[in-house]
């Protein structure tokens, strides 16, 4: 069932392994866990079909599958490796490590719940786990967008000016195991788009010996990383730049941000990954009986487009941002307090409460968001949200 | 906020300082945009310029009376502190031993190679 070129109709996780191996890397790592399995295993199939000439690693653990990939892209390869949840959450110390060593690896996150009690369905509780590594983070609504993302991660991360770590991120099961149409690119198409990776700089240019890895003391620790800050801050303008190109190629332009029907919005909501496909019907839906509400759709969530965020909201009576995740003795959840933080320092800050919803996997259906936007309409009147945090489609009522 | 600051570590002597900046492509006075970026160090060579002979509390001394040149202590040494010449083992370069003791415990004739406190004085 090899899937031609054009449009096909895929699970999220195929997408995924079909941009591995169209991008051509030179070494994966692999370690299996729900929701990811199955993509890793169609890129399996891929290597043993001959499909692929990548070197294909089986590792021990998920902590290896990150040390070997940042081992490989340090000789100067294209290297990457994919992971849900817990096994993220293994590799932790080593994406730092990716990071700092300024590494161009991407790697796919088929996001699912870190529990306990264990839960394999989707939130987003482990990409916020690594929200402060240093990695570049993008979300997919759609297969489309998972597919998309994972050909552009890879030029991202080896520009030149950029040379950081980047993570794409496509919802568990509710993307990675239902079926989307989508369109694709033929093989050529993205090897051409990605091109052949050639740093300036690795372990195996004998000419020029360098070394990775060595201590880094007070006296230039701080220096090194306020660098790596810098980069990440200036990486926004080449993401677009990629954008620009990935769009001449598919006339698909994927921006940092999506709003949608927000221009004359009263009333925002704010959202990460597949659950703004419902939040659109829902606010088509509402739009019908007058409510003016709008959609905000973070794509790149790191680095957090904060003017940006400022400048869309800026003109809304009232801002509901749904968190995927909790950040358990937070004042809000890690998407709502990057919000609330960017419109402090914007010039106008509307009212803005966090809805918390669909934690390990419970569904947020166009009912919910039905009564999501209803809640926030009342805001926007009276100024006031009943309560910082609230909780979406809880058993029995919420108080 | 931009502070000249004179750091209080800086594990290079001048001298050394000024034969890195003549072979790399950074130089001490750089600011922070100009750093070789991740940390790396992007020439090599340079663990030479690291005096860590400061860290030991024992250090090998070397009997050439003994030695046979059988070189174990040469190849054992995991910081390259052992001097050669022409094959020969000529002493222990004190500004790079850490003074594990490797050296003395793998060495066959077990005086050709003996630890000692730091403080005691090298035979003449």
């Amino acid at each position: 069932m090899r899937p031609d070129t054009g449009r096909v109709a895929m699970t999220g996780n195929e997408p995924g392994a079909l941009a591995m191996k169209q991008v051509r890397p030179d070494v994966v790592a692999g370690y299996p866990i729900t929701p990811q399995t199955e993509l890793m295993q169609q890129f399996a199939q891929y290597v043993a079909d001959g499909e692929s000439e990548t070197e294909l690693i089986l590792v021990e653990s998920e902590h290896s599958a990150m040390s070997a990939v940042i081992g490989a892209s340090a000789t100067g390869v294209r290297a990457m490796t994919a992971t849900s949840a817990n096994g993220l959450a293994l590799m932790w110390e080593m994406l730092y490590i990716a990071a700092g060593y300024r590494l161009p690896i991407s790697t796919m996150l088929v996001s699912r719940s870190l529990g306990g009690p264990i839960n394999i369905h989707c939130d987003h509780s482990d990409a916020m786990g690594m929200r402060d590594t240093g990695w570049i983070m993008l979300f997919a609504e759609t297969a489309q967008e998972a597919y998309d993302n994972g050909i552009m991660a890879t030029r991202i991360a080896e520009h030149d000016q950029v040379r950081l770590p980047v993570m794409t991120v496509q919802d568990g099961f509710i993307t990675s195991h239902t079926t989307q149409v989508l369109s694709i690119l033929t093989d050529e198409q993205v090897s051409e788009f990605v091109g052949i990776y050639r740093p300036k700089k690795s372990l195996s240019n004998f000419d020029q010996p360098m070394t990775y890895g060595a201590i880094v003391l007070p006296d230039f620790y701080m220096d090194v990383k306020r660098q790596q800050a810098e980069a990440m801050d200036n990486s926004p303008r080449f993401v677009e730049q990629v954008a620009d190109e990935y769009a001449e190629l598919t006339g698909r332009r994927h921006e940092a941000l999506e709003s949608y029907r927000l221009d004359d919005a009263q009333v925002a909501l704010v959202v990460l990954g597949s659950a703004a496909g419902t939040a659109k019907d829902a606010i088509d839906i509402m739009r019908e009986r007058a409510i003016a509400v709008g959609l905000l759709k973070v794509r790149m969530f790191r680095p957090f487009p904060r003017v940006e965020v400022a400048e869309a909201l800026s003109r809304t009576r009232a801002i509901c941002v749904l968190d995927r995740s909790l950040a358990m003795g937070a004042p809000m959840g890690p998407l709502a307090a990057d919000v609330a933080a960017s419109l402090v320092t914007g010039r106008r800050a509307p009212p803005l409460y966090n809805a918390v919803y669909g934690l390990g996997g419970r569904d947020i259906t166009i009912a919910d968001f039905e009564g999501v936007i209803e809640e926030a309409a009342e805001v926007a009147q009276t100024g006031a949200p009943k309560a910082t945090v609230r909780y979406v489609g809880l058993r029995g009522n919420e108080e | 906020m931009t502070v000249e600051r004179q750091h209080a570590i800086q594990p290079y002597a001048p001298a050394v300082q000024r034969e890195i900046h003549k072979a790399g492509e950074w130089h001490w006075e750089d600011r922070w945009r100009d750093l070789p970026a991740g940390g790396t160090v992007p020439q090599g060579g340079t663990s030479e310029n690291y005096v860590t002979g400061g860290w030991r509390s024992d250090k090998p001394i070397f009997d050439a009376v003994t030695c046979t040149h059988c070189l174990l202590c040469w190849v054992f040494c995991p910081d390259s502190a052992i001097d050669l010449d022409d094959g020969k083992v000529t002493g222990v370069a004190y500004d790079h031993c850490k003074g594990c003791g490797i050296c003395a415990y793998e060495c066959p004739k077990q005086d050709a190679m003996v630890m000692a406190p730091d403080t005691q004085e090298l035979p003449q």
